[in-house]
């Protein structure tokens, strides 16, 4: 990357893999369950996400030194709760249906964990630039985790992928259908979510030992 | 003795290699393991892990057998109607046309069960570098026993190796799992494929398939029927014999009690959760059927048909006493403590019962009961021993003071 120095592009491929939010701190996992059914509501909310920390990651960062510490928590609940209530409104107004579908979760973002740790821990310490790479990283981090789960949720619970059904018609039994193949029910089921996100953190350590916490 | 000698060039040429553990596993599966502990002082004991698990085994053959002459049975009589007059030794069930057809339905799911379960078992020893356990020797047993004739071969593999690596091998393998691998694995069918594990064409062979022919057969199950409020039309000794349909191997509640009886006498299955599972139902029964005396549900009420099943009946329908002989009393995940198991046991028929009855989605509950307990086992234990930690030190306080 030569836009960015070493050390910044850390900042954002540290959280894609071996300090991912879902995978290694174990933090936003309710979300995660929740939206993950399908890929669609995956993708905008790991979208939603991002912009709010991304933006909101620099606005903490620019007030860091205004910031009283007594009520930064206050400070900070204002700013993600001011972006969460634009990222609601346009989708309210640009994809109703899909806000519909994503219901209480997006308002819910505001006490996704993962926001409020990167502006404890990094945005009220760094400059704007680097909270931004900080915040796009961890937020990509998490939307990666986002959207694995969610494919393999539908495409083995439903049998399609951003609604198209790529196995076939179940009904008129095309494609795999046609030799016997069924739906995992059991897949759009939010403990599978939690299963999947187990395997993922399972893979992700044996193939880094050095991931495995000591006990 | 060829093949012992081979078995044990084999070991001594693969030792300390990566495939060491599948050598050895074959040999000690066959024949008694050459090694033996040397040194200081042991209690001698002959029942080892192998031993443990093929009594187990043993005592469900009968059920195994039983259930491949139902499935022929319950086909035929679903196409030619029910013969009259059953005993246990009628010749029209015990005959050649309904063990051949239960042969060639039950095997497959035997192999399957057997086949996927232990490869995996197998990979996860080499790679984990340990030998090979014996815990799934059972779970493959009980895996046929406990799903529909019909289920699809390949539901089967995707379910025993889901139930066996998530399960089991997640938490470190036999003898380290929270959950009953069999009951995980039926779960996982239950919740991932409903039409092929719950309904009233899927408990005889071929009725999925004939369904909305004019060669339709029907074969609800008693438990079905009770939940629709429909009249049964087996007889109390049809359900004790087990010339019911039902999953392959829980039908027989005869050879079940047989079954039962040689556990409790090898001292493998624990008497007490036997027990208590079995009074627990009762208990809830008889709760239900004073709800039905007392006149708060009335007929009509979608919960009538099964709460005014007499207590005692509850034994004698659906897979409760399957459940409670072979899978409450797992030793891994049931409780430990003597307490402990009177309490699990007692919760998993009440819950039983409890599901049965008020959830006509789960006809059967006893697998759910089952699992629920295995999660809270451990707890029951730690507050078992605490209180017993707790009036030893108590008594101690007496004698000091």
């Amino acid at each position: 990357m030569g836009l960015l120095s070493r050390k910044d592009a850390k900042l954002i491929t540290d959280p894609l893999a071996d300090n991912n939010p879902i995978t290694i701190q174990v933090l936003g996992i309710c979300s995660a369950l929740a939206i993950t059914a399908q890929l669609k509501p995956s993708i905008v909310m790991a979208i939603s996400v991002l912009f709010v920390m991304g933006v909101g990651n620099v606005v903490i960062s620019l007030l860091r030194n205004l910031i009283p510490s007594k009520i930064r928590i206050i400070v900070q609940l204002i700013v993600v709760a001011t972006l969460v209530i634009i990222v609601d409104q346009v989708l309210k107004a640009f994809a109703y249906s899909l806000s519909k579908e994503l219901s209480v979760f997006i308002g819910l973002i505001i006490t996704n964990c993962i926001i409020m740790g990167r502006f404890e821990a990094f945005a009220l310490g760094n400059g704007p630039w680097k909270s931004f790479l900080d915040g796009i990283g961890n937020a990509a981090g998490y939307g990666l985790i986002l959207v694995i789960v969610g494919f393999f949720r539908e495409l083995l619970g439903s049998g399609t992928l951003f609604g198209f059904q790529v196995l076939g018609d179940p009904v008129e039994k095309t494609g795999l259908y046609a030799i016997g193949y069924e739906n995992n029910g059991f897949m759009v089921l939010p403990p599978m979510a939690l299963i999947v996100v187990g395997i993922i953190i399972w893979v992700q350590r044996s193939r880094n030992k050095d991931l495995i916490e000591e006990n | 003795m060829g093949l012992k000698e081979n078995l044990h060039k084999l070991k001594m040429k693969y030792e300390g290699k990566k495939m060491a553990p599948a050598f050895n596993a074959l040999h000690t599966f066959l024949y008694l393991p050459n090694m033996i502990t040397k040194g200081g002082t042991h209690i001698k004991a002959a029942d080892d892990l192998k031993r443990t698990m093929n009594t187990v085994i043993l005592a469900l053959v009968p059920c195994l057998i039983f259930g491949m002459f139902n499935a022929g049975f319950q086909h035929y009589a679903a196409i030619n109607g029910m013969p009259e007059d059953m005993s246990f030794f009628s010749t029209a069930f015990w005959n050649m046309d309904n063990f051949l057809l239960g042969l060639v339905t039950v095997l497959p799911l035997v192999i399957v069960s057997y086949g996927v379960g232990l490869a995996i078992e197998f990979l996860f020893a080499v790679i984990k570098g340990h030998e090979v356990e014996e815990g799934y020797l059972v779970t493959g047993m009980l895996v046929p026993l406990i799903v529909p004739i019909d289920i699809p071969l390949w539901m089967l593999a995707v379910a025993v190796a889901f139930g066996v690596v998530i399960g089991k091998e997640v938490f470190g393998g036999t003898g380290m799992n929270i959950l009953n691998p069999a009951l995980t694995i039926r779960a996982f069918l239950f919740f991932a494929y409903p039409t092929w594990m719950s309904g009233d064409k899927v408990w005889v062979h071929e009725a999925v398939e004939r369904a909305g022919t004019p060669d339709a057969i029907s074969g609800e199950t008693i438990l079905g029927s009770y939940a629709q409020n429909s009249d049964v039309m087996y007889s109390l000794q049809d359900m004790f014999f087990g010339f019911i349909p039902g999953s392959v191997g829980e039908t027989s509640k005869l050879l079940i009690v047989i079954g039962a009886l040689f556990l409790i006498f090898t001292k493998v299955g624990s008497w007490r959760i036997i027990l208590s599972t079995l009074i627990g139902a009762l208990v809830m029964g008889l709760i239900f059927n004073g709800v039905v005396d007392a006149g708060w549900i009335q007929e009509g009420s979608k919960f009538y048909g099964l709460m005014s099943v007499p207590f005692w009946q509850h034994l004698i329908i659906g897979s409760i006493l399957f459940g409670a002989v072979y899978m409450a009393t797992d030793p891994v995940s049931a409780a430990q403590t003597n307490k402990g198991k009177w309490i699990y046991g007692f919760l998993i028929g009440f819950i039983s019962i409890l599901i049965r009855v008020f959830n006509p989605a789960y006809p059967e509950g006893v697998f759910l009961a089952i699992l629920l307990m295995n999660v809270f086992a451990p707890t029951i234990d730690h507050y078992v021993i605490q209180g017993n930690i707790n009036k030893r030190k108590k008594r101690l306080k007496v004698k000091t003071a």
